[in-house]
């Protein structure tokens, strides 16, 4: 036997619910919008992985220990 | 069979958990904080600004979270709360506790990414002082409740010049005097006319302590201390004709409305039904919303050229 009835209280869990969703997902574009607004307004940024630097160049052009 | 074990504790509604924030009181700190946003010198990205906005709001309904949870006893004994979420039974007090902190600190932390640490200092310390120092402690001791608590409404244009600025200067200063000295008369002229809702609550409330003409009084003296403010912010850079114009005005009106209410006593006001309380109540919303107008006006007519 299944039961169709939708009871009031599935109506107010539903309400949350979506309002949850609805939440959830506006905080996400928030963040994101955030996010490149802020990285376009950081200017050039400089990845630091395994590449060489110049500005961490000696002024005779040899490396440096860090 | 169908309604087993739900009639003791219905469940919310999202609408409850709105409630939770107190949209109302909330849409005078968006009001307050987004002018002094606008009219800060320096100026932010819109999505910053309006990020900056959300959360301070945000920050503003988890402080109205915390308050219902701790205030649902009294909420429960006054007729103007008890239907509150917390107090009517629709959403748990436990819930309320775990939803105010939990935005609280959201509100906070996205406040500092998304502006300064100053601005989300001033957010934490405002959530703080409204939550613990004002609902926790003062509201319930003392009959300066008002005044004091007055302080965490009076942040919000704080807030928002900081996040622009990164600091606090004398403009942001008055704006937080500004609403500072208008929340005594304010709430003052409604607890007249809510007649005895706070008594039989308990809290000290100024007209249960001191007596209503006590009050009256203390409605003038407020509004007198509150009457160069405006004057002053509109003197300011960030203020201009339009802004003096308006803080003259309006002062006047105000102050004749203070002196309407010292000068009546309780037999006159319950033979109108409290007319004149009821009006100046009205006519104190008018007055903080206009004067920010004012101010983002004088910004919006002179910063063009």
């Amino acid at each position: 036997m299944t039961i169709r009835a939708t009871h009031e209280l599935h109506s107010r869990r539903f309400s949350r619910n979506r309002g949850v969703a609805i939440l959830l997902v506006s905080f996400i574009a928030v963040v994101f919008g955030l996010t490149v607004v802020k990285v376009q307004h950081v200017g050039a940024t400089q990845g630091f992985d395994h590449v060489l630097r110049p500005e961490m160049l000696a002024p005779d052009g040899t490396a440096v220990a860090e | 069979m169908s309604d087993v074990s739900y009639n003791q504790s219905p469940e919310a509604e999202f609408g409850d958990y709105v409630e939770l924030m107190k949209p109302r009181v909330m849409t005078l700190v968006v009001f307050t904080a987004l002018v002094a946003l606008l009219v800060a010198p320096g100026g932010l990205h819109p999505v910053v600004g309006a990020s900056a906005i959300l959360f301070i709001a945000l920050g503003a309904g988890a402080s109205g979270a915390l308050n219902m949870w701790y205030d649902a006893d009294i909420d429960a004994v006054m007729r103007r709360t008890a239907n509150r979420p917390v107090p009517a039974g629709r959403v748990r007090p436990d819930e309320a506790l775990a939803i105010g902190i939990a935005l609280s600190g959201i509100a906070v932390v996205m406040l500092w990414l998304a502006t300064n640490w100053v601005a989300a200092g001033l957010l934490a310390f405002t959530i703080f002082f409204y939550a613990v120092i004002y609902t926790m402690w003062l509201k319930r001791a003392t009959p300066q409740n008002i005044v004091i608590g007055g302080a965490a409404g009076a942040f919000p244009p704080m807030i928002g010049w900081a996040a622009v600025t990164g600091g606090v200067s004398l403009e942001s200063v008055l704006m937080f005097a500004l609403i500072f000295m208008w929340t005594p008369p304010h709430f003052w002229a409604l607890a007249l006319f809510m007649r005895s809702d706070y008594d039989d609550a308990g809290v000290p409330m100024l007209t249960v302590t001191h007596g209503r003409p006590a009050t009256r009084r203390q409605i003038l003296v407020y509004t007198l201390l509150l009457f160069p403010i405006a004057p002053a912010l509109a003197l300011m850079p960030v203020g201009g004709p339009i802004s003096l114009a308006l803080a003259l005005g309006l002062n006047l009106w105000f102050l004749r409305g203070a002196w309407e209410i010292w000068r009546r006593d309780e037999v006159i006001a319950e033979a109108d039904n409290y007319a004149v309380e009821k009006r100046f109540f009205k006519f104190s919303l008018a007055y903080v919303f206009v004067l920010f107008a004012g101010l983002l006006a004088d910004h919006l007519a002179w910063g063009l050229f």
